[in-house]
């Protein structure tokens, strides 16, 4: 390759395929067209897919790199292209979501001079983005985009933008590409510290009554062996944050469940009993601790993390062991005495039998007319056999989904957590099929998030992209519903909707659909839903002013958890 | 309610396009107001350095801190107190050149400040004063009945007492590779 002189524009392919791509989502313009052009000529190597809108883009290559744990890649043009992409970009920095983000922005001379479609995307996306750059001269192509694919998957993932002007596409130079296996200022795998190990070992060793929290961490870390038998040799009951769902999995009987707002009753309650507050990979999240200053404050906290950044951030930690958790589990599991804590876990046992009583029984086989949205899940486990990557959106499906999906394998579970994207499950779904084809992918979305981003089904029946989506339709924006019902006297400003036919909506687009209304019709068109080979459109008429409990009212304690 | 103080923030970076914007947006964020802001290269080449003035509770600062290193090109930063470092500001005043011949005065009180004058032309004259803020502050207010055409103060710029080590942290990644 060297002495042969390329353009930017196909450096920027060879920099793709250096860095092991095969697959980018994106949306053509004019300020990317000489990208565009080379991904035409390289289409045998590297497929570009079409989205229908950039930020369905950027959430397909969301849900890719979380199924598939390698970088997902949206591409876009400058202006609108790249502002549509920002979305997406805060939703992979907040959920640390490794992708590289590639926008065309306009020629170099004509930087600030607002120019047809240009916009400040370096100074737009640099808060929501691990890293950013733009670049003016092709030769500087391969050194940022090496940097770019290393930042974006290394320590703690995370977006990351690179702008590139339209002249340095056009221009020629010697390519040569070197990977990056450091920066000097940038430290990704703290080196675990021996005496934080050996102050957890002693802790945990003496606790009585010992609670593990796990979160995103253990999946992002590649750790879910190492916590497991971290799990096991300590006997702990272990509980998870909405993204640590499915790196343990749900029948595991170490595993009790789910924490925070919508979480389960006991380990809700014993957060505030325990001795002793292991968190793994989990950053302490409000939906997660409630008011703060009532969150475990009679037991010593272990944090296991490996940004430093969010130790002692919401929650102080006596014992912070930072590093891996891939590492720091190991360490800690050599070390611990193997124990078990059968009467601690009988609390956890007998508050589950509360919650089954007052909520899960009538969830799940309610005696109701109408169908709920926790019997149309348990109807998706049924036919998956729990096997299947479950993409959500956000809203009461989604706390539901989580609640009550079987998972057996790690990266399963597909949300958009920390942001709270509604719009984001159609796309990230096809994301997700698309980076683990031999899996079944389920999306479960409200009918309000759906619509948000509905276009993406024009990408779906294009690529016939085998999804299977299912539309939990309460023709209400249900979790608003709920709080204006629980917070504001039932005033329902803006959330009742009335909606298309949504079956005639997939068929325009010539996808397989249904509707179901009726219990007898529910598990039947489920089992046709996953039969099928192709994409499936599956929606479902739900109760429409059912709440999702338990709940932690926003700003109260974790122990204040209510069943109704 | 923990108690807000004046912070001395310092940060070493990569000289990189962007990361004054980087910064001061983790600040903005939070809602932090910015007393003063300066940056220069540092005593490394190619190495830059910050120094960032705000009014904090210490637990807040730390945790601003620890964001600021979590950028990827910032290599180090730090956070003191008052008493922990050698801080100055600098103030230029410009006056009428007419007033230091009219008003014999100005000529003691430069002199008693320890102020300098930069230049003097037939138009106007420039007295430059280093120092803490109060002595910059005082002198503008000794000046300020004379007439002053414009007045400018600095950000802080500030050495610490406690080493920084910027060296030995670029060293430990060169003898790693």
């Amino acid at each position: 390759m060297k002495n042969k002189k390329i353009s930017g524009a196909e450096a920027v392919i060879h920099c793709l395929l250096n860095e092991g791509v095969d697959l980018v989502w994106g949306y053509p313009g004019g300020a990317i067209m000489p990208v565009y052009d080379e991904f035409y000529k390289f289409q045998d190597k590297l497929k570009h897919v079409l989205a229908r809108h950039e930020q369905g883009a950027i959430h397909a290559a969301q849900g890719y790199a979380r199924s598939s744990g390698r970088v997902g890649v949206a591409i876009a043009t400058s202006g609108p292209g790249a502002t549509n992409l920002v979305t997406g970009i805060a939703d992979a920095q907040i959920d640390s979501t490794p992708v590289v983000c590639i926008t065309g922005q306009v020629p170099s001379h004509l930087l600030g001079s607002d120019a047809f479609q240009e916009t400040d995307i370096i100074g737009i996306s640099m808060p929501v983005t691990k890293w950013n750059y733009q670049i003016t001269k092709a030769s500087e192509i391969p050194e940022i985009f090496a940097k770019a694919f290393y930042i974006a998957k290394s320590g703690r993932p995370g977006p990351v933008l690179i702008d590139i002007t339209k002249d340095a596409q056009f221009e020629l130079f010697e390519y040569d590409y070197k990977k990056c296996n450091g920066i000097r200022s940038y430290i990704p795998y703290p080196e675990v510290n021996d005496d934080s190990i050996d102050h957890a070992v002693k802790l945990i060793n003496q606790a009585k009554k010992p609670l593990i929290v796990w979160g995103q961490g253990v999946i992002l870390g590649n750790a879910e062996e190492e916590f497991k038998n971290f799990v096991e040799k300590s006997g702990i009951p272990a509980a998870w944050t909405i993204l640590g769902l499915s790196a343990l999995p749900t029948s595991h009987e170490l595993n009790v469940g789910m924490v925070g707002m919508h979480g389960n009753y006991g380990p809700n309650i014993l957060t505030n009993k325990c001795d002793l507050l292991i968190a793994v990979g989990m950053r302490f999240d409000d939906r997660v601790t409630g008011d703060p200053s009532k969150y475990a404050s009679q037991a010593k906290v272990i944090h296991l993390e490996i940004d430093p950044a969010e130790v002692d951030k919401n929650i102080k930690v006596d014992v912070p062991v930072i590093g891996n958790c891939k590492e720091s589990l190991q360490m800690i599991t050599n070390k611990i005495d193997k124990r078990s804590h059968k009467k601690w876990i009988s609390k956890f046992d007998d508050l589950m039998k509360i919650e089954f009583d007052k909520v899960i029984k009538s969830d799940l086989s309610p005696n109701k007319k109408g169908l709920t949205m926790g019997e149309s899940i348990i109807a998706i486990n049924e036919f998956t056999n729990g096997d299947a990557i479950i993409v959500t959106d956000v809203g009461q499906h989604q706390m539901v989904a989580c609640r009550y999906a079987n998972f057996i394998k790690s990266k399963s579970n597909i949300t958009s957590g920390g942001l709270g994207t509604m719009g984001f499950a159609l796309p990230a779904a096809m994301g997700a099929k698309m980076g683990a084809l031999e899996r079944e992918v389920v999306a479960v979305i409200g009918d309000g998030g759906y619509q948000m981003t509905i276009q993406e089904l024009g990408t779906i029946f294009q690529l016939q992209i085998p999804v299977k989506i299912v539309i939990l339709n309460n023709d209400f924006l249900g979790m608003v519903r709920q709080w204006q019902q629980l917070f504001f006297d039932k005033r329902y400003a803006s959330t009742e909707m009335i909606n298309p036919d949504f079956v005639t909506i997939a068929k325009g687009y010539y996808i397989d659909s249904e509707r179901v209304k009726n219990r007898k019709d529910l598990k039947p068109a489920v089992e046709r839903m996953i039969k099928s080979k192709k994409p499936y459109v599956l929606e479902v008429c739900v109760e429409k002013e059912d709440n999702v409990f338990p709940m932690i009212p926003s700003g109260a304690s974790v122990s204040d958890i209510r069943l109704d | 309610m923990e108690k807000r103080k004046n912070y001395t923030v310092s940060v070493y970076t990569e000289n990189n396009v962007g990361l004054l914007h980087r910064i001061s947006a983790i600040f903005l964020k939070r809602h932090i107001n910015i007393e003063s802001f300066t940056t220069s290269e540092s005593e490394i080449k190619n190495v830059y350095r910050f120094i960032i003035v705000v009014k904090m509770t210490k637990s807040g600062v730390e945790r601003v801190i620890k964001q600021i290193e979590k950028q990827v090109e910032v290599i180090k930063a730090f956070y003191h107190r008052d008493d922990e470092t050698i801080f100055q500001e600098s103030a230029l005043y410009k006056m009428k050149s007419s007033s230091l011949f009219e008003e014999r005065h100005i000529q003691n009180i430069i002199k008693d400040s320890n102020a300098r004058i930069v230049t003097v032309n037939t138009e106007f004259f420039v007295i430059e004063k280093t120092g803490f803020r109060e002595d910059t502050e005082k002198l503008y207010k000794d000046l300020a009945p004379f007439g002053l055409l414009q007045f400018t103060r600095s950000g802080r710029i500030a050495v610490s007492k406690e080493k920084m080590g910027i060296s030995e942290i670029l060293n430990t990644f060169k003898n790693q590779k």
